[in-house]
């Protein structure tokens, strides 16, 4: 069995620095296995947030050699030999050693409407699907919220627009709002205001730190950043929605009794 | 983590499908031991549960015609589990959170409660901690949930997250309330195995739903040749019938891969010890065979199975899509816990309520696949509701300050404690992975009663151990501190589960004994309850089971 040294960060909102620890690491080994065994027999406070060690949870998000990746995920072996460094995630306050407190991804989903389902299509109060429109979203539910792309996102993290971009995660969770076969509400105003979609320049960091290998900038802020752009500042949309007849309520899917058809709000 | 899916006979795969197959299935499963009111209860309304998630933005799986897609899993006779791939529960905890960001509710994060605060017989409250900055807090309540979970890591191979360590059951048990069917323990057929480090994280029953299969090291299917007497009709007669239940043929008889969780796991444990394991001491589990069925296997695979997929490409350097698992049992779930009015899910202790994994009954001595998120569904609403009911109904209770002095010194003391004269200063984490060692050894798959009268020993002495366990540093974020205080959850519950298992002299469901292999009709009439005695000693109490209505007798015997 061989060892390996790990650079971790110890301290608290009021300063701190890396300290040297050596282990243990066996086979198939994972970052949080190390920290774990640190923790156990070298260091009993290290702060460090996890749950499932699954990559289900999102809890283990921290630096790895310098970048946002889960603990749980991360093999030692597809590290490089030499020290390995861990840090907690720079863009939320520390609270100590590993762990930051990122509650403000909860405030911050506040600002984003909730879904609000068409009437039922069935006389049960059921609805039907296709399950076409249903794995369009299921790519952005399957999100974790270990919030490694609100970590990267330099609007977020170099820039501090806490208050004015909600970030890639949000806009994911908006998209998965908008794109809800069922859903009828209409978030574009506030996702060209108080979400700040048009912060997002489209860098694609986010894309690549997601474990879940969601296509963060190109299935969910484009389109979105699309709609924006065809609501607020298309000259002719605009006009032709001044002269356009008025097509009712926003009940405009119904199912027809023969069988399916993809929901026109999904398939923008 | 709950990747299978969740029960309920929507009926919209199999219109077969009711409340009444899904009770007698349920019932079948816990071998009669379970709260048939629960079971009458869950069966009937998971459906709505089901309805209501989908009504709040959950987005499951579709069938052809666009309703709720259901799958196979053990015990269950039809197509009975919502599902959304294999992350079935990541949906449900989003669309449950997502939902009640915007109810007004809330949510103290990353809070520890240390013990219940309780005004004469009632619950007055609850004192705990915040983490981030370990500051106590008190709770005034006039009502209280548990919905803790189970007590997974108390032992060493578990695919329980870092939460489950039996603090409902403990805090329960410790405010006087009674704990029942603490024996049955459910080890999950299939957990990783290897490498090490992965060791007991979950494999979902899903995957022999989709058509998986059991081998071991000589390639033989070995599930077929041990079929127990009671599920022999419902099984198929062959590999072939098997695969075209997995494909969704209503003529065929389920695989034997998909008989209960119990039954499976021994089998496995079976294989291991006759040397017909597999490298590292488990069984293959073999998805990727069925590229001789389905043209485009791969494809089929990671669209079904994802995060089974993701888990072993990532952690295991395996692609399940060409080569087969290595799996083995791991702990997974506790069928007892809280005992519970089966209507309100309140506890012996008037105000403190008990929902999901925390709470005994509805499984009985074995839990089928999917029964749990729907239990937590149906019960989680029934104590929520008769919560608040019972929260209008009563004027909050007397907070009793020595109650909060004494737990608030209690929570301190490790940091109180120097290093014994020898100068060993003994931390949580060796004490809590030797509890976790022991046991997994003396009370495990299968139990003797030599070793679990070892095991009430060993556990005096983690007692010993316990007291004196030191914890260095600060109240802030300090895992060392709520590991020590964890260690005392584990301990109670540890004890519990060993005592009840002692008690119980036969086998069934989850609890399996090697000096009395078969099941006994006259310790089937019992449920065992655990309650703390006046001195602070553990009791152990048989409680009849009542008698059955005439109504639901007559669905068992029609499933049989």
């Amino acid at each position: 069995m061989s060892t390996a040294t790990f650079r971790i960060w110890r301290g608290d909102s009021a300063g701190g620095q890396f300290v040297d620890y050596t282990t243990k690491v066996a086979e198939g080994m994972v970052v949080l296995d190390a920290v774990h065994a640190i923790q156990a027999t070298q260091a009993n406070d290290l702060a460090c947030r996890w749950n499932c060690k699954a990559g289900r949870c999102g809890s283990c998000s921290a630096e790895i050699n310098g970048r946002p990746r889960l603990m749980c995920m991360t093999r030692l072996d597809e590290l490089p030999d030499e020290s390995i460094t861990v840090e907690p995630m720079k863009t939320f306050p520390l609270i100590r050693d590993l762990v930051t407190d990122v509650s403000w991804n909860y405030q911050a989903k506040k600002k984003i409407k909730k879904f609000k389902p068409r009437p039922p299509d069935a006389p049960d109060g059921t609805w039907r699907m296709a399950q076409a429109d249903v794995d369009r979203v299921q790519e952005f539910r399957k999100c974790i919220e270990c919030f490694l792309c609100q970590d990267v996102c330099h609007v977020l993290r170099d820039h501090n627009k806490l208050a004015e971009f909600v970030g890639p995660r949000l806009l994911v969770f908006a998209a998965a709002l908008e794109m809800h076969p069922l859903d009828t509400e209409d978030r574009l105003p506030e996702l060209k205001r108080s979400a700040g979609i048009g912060y997002c320049n489209i860098t694609k960091c986010c894309t690549k730190v997601c474990p879940e290998n969601i296509k963060i900038t190109d299935n969910a802020i484009i389109p979105l950043k699309e709609r924006v752009v065809d609501e607020f500042y298309d000259p002719l949309g605009w006009l032709w929605k001044l002269v356009r007849p008025k097509t009712g309520s926003g009940s405009e899917l119904k199912v027809p009794s023969s069988g399916l058809s993809q929901s026109p709000k999904a398939a923008v | 983590m709950a990747e299978g899916g969740v029960a309920a006979a929507l009926a919209n795969v199999d219109d077969r499908d009711n409340w009444r197959v899904h009770f007698a299935d349920t019932m079948r499963g816990g071998q009669y031991v379970n709260d048939w009111r629960m079971a009458e209860l869950h069966a009937k309304e998971a459906p709505d549960r089901v309805r209501e998630l989908e009504a709040w933005g959950a987005v499951f799986d579709r069938t052809p015609d666009g309703r709720i897609l259901q799958r196979n899993f053990g015990g269950h006779r039809y197509p009975r589990l919502a599902h959304v791939g294999d992350r079935t529960g990541l949906e449900m905890i989003r669309t449950l959170q997502d939902h009640g960001i915007h109810q007004g509710i809330q949510v103290h994060m990353e809070h520890t409660i240390v013990t219940l605060l309780k005004d004469g017989e009632r619950v007055s409250g609850a004192f705990g901690y915040d983490r981030e900055r370990g500051r106590f807090k008190l709770f005034r309540a006039k009502a209280v949930v548990l919905a803790t979970g189970g007590i997974g890591r108390a032992y060493k191979i578990t695919s329980n997250s870092w939460e489950y360590t039996a603090d409902g059951q403990s805090l329960a048990y410790n405010a006087g309330a009674e704990l029942m069917d603490m024996e049955f323990v459910q080890f999950h057929p299939t957990g990783m195995i290897w490498p090490p480090s992965v060791m007991g994280i979950l494999v979902t029953e899903g995957v022999r739903g989709e058509g998986g299969i059991l081998l071991n090291k000589n390639g033989e299917r070995f599930m077929f040749s041990s079929i127990p007497e009671n599920y022999r009709a419902q099984t198929a007669d062959n590999p072939e019938e098997g695969w075209r239940y997995t494909q969704g043929d209503k003529n065929a008889k389920r695989p034997p891969e998909l008989l209960t969780r119990d039954h499976v796991s021994r089998c496995i444990m079976n294989e291991v010890k006759a040397g017909r394991g597999s490298p590292h001491g488990g069984v293959f589990l073999d998805i990727a065979w069925i590229k001789e069925k389905l043209p485009n296997a791969a494809e089929h695979i990671k669209k079904k199975l994802p995060s089974m997929y993701h888990q072993f490409m990532q952690l295991a350097n395996l692609d399940i899509t060409k080569e087969p698992m290595e799996v083995g049992p791991t702990t997974h779930y506790i069928m007892g816990g809280v005992r519970v009015n089966s209507e309100t899910q309140m506890a012996s202790v008037p105000g403190l309520f008990a929902a999901g994994e925390v709470a005994a009954g509805l499984h009985g001595s074995n839990r089928l696949g999917g029964n749990s998120l729907s239990d937590l569904l149906v019960f989680g609403k029934r104590a929520g509701e008769f919560a608040a009911k019972f929260a209008k109904e009563h004027n909050a209770g007397v907070i009793d300050q020595t109650q909060i002095e004494e737990a608030a010194g209690e929570a301190l003391a490790p940091f109180d404690r120097t290093p014994g004269a020898n100068g060993s200063s003994e931390g949580p984490y060796q004490v809590q992975y030797d509890l976790q060692e022991m046991m997994q050894n003396l009370v495990g798959i299968v139990r003797y009663q030599r070793e679990m009268e070892q095991a009430l020993k060993e556990l005096a002495k983690f007692q010993e151990r316990c007291r004196k366990v030191v914890v260095h540093g600060h109240r802030e974020y300090n895992s060392g501190w709520h590991t020590a205080l964890d260690l005392q959850h584990l301990l109670t519950v540890s004890e519990a589960i060993t005592r009840a298992a002692i008690e119980r002299k036969e086998s069934r469901g989850g609890h399996f004994r090697d000096d009395y292999p078969n099941k006994d009709a006259a310790e089937g009439k019992f449920n065992i309850v655990v309650h703390r005695a006046g001195d602070g000693s553990m009791q152990i109490r048989r409680e009849p089971i009542p008698e059955m209505p005439e109504y639901l007798k007559q669905i068992i015997e029609e499933m049989k």
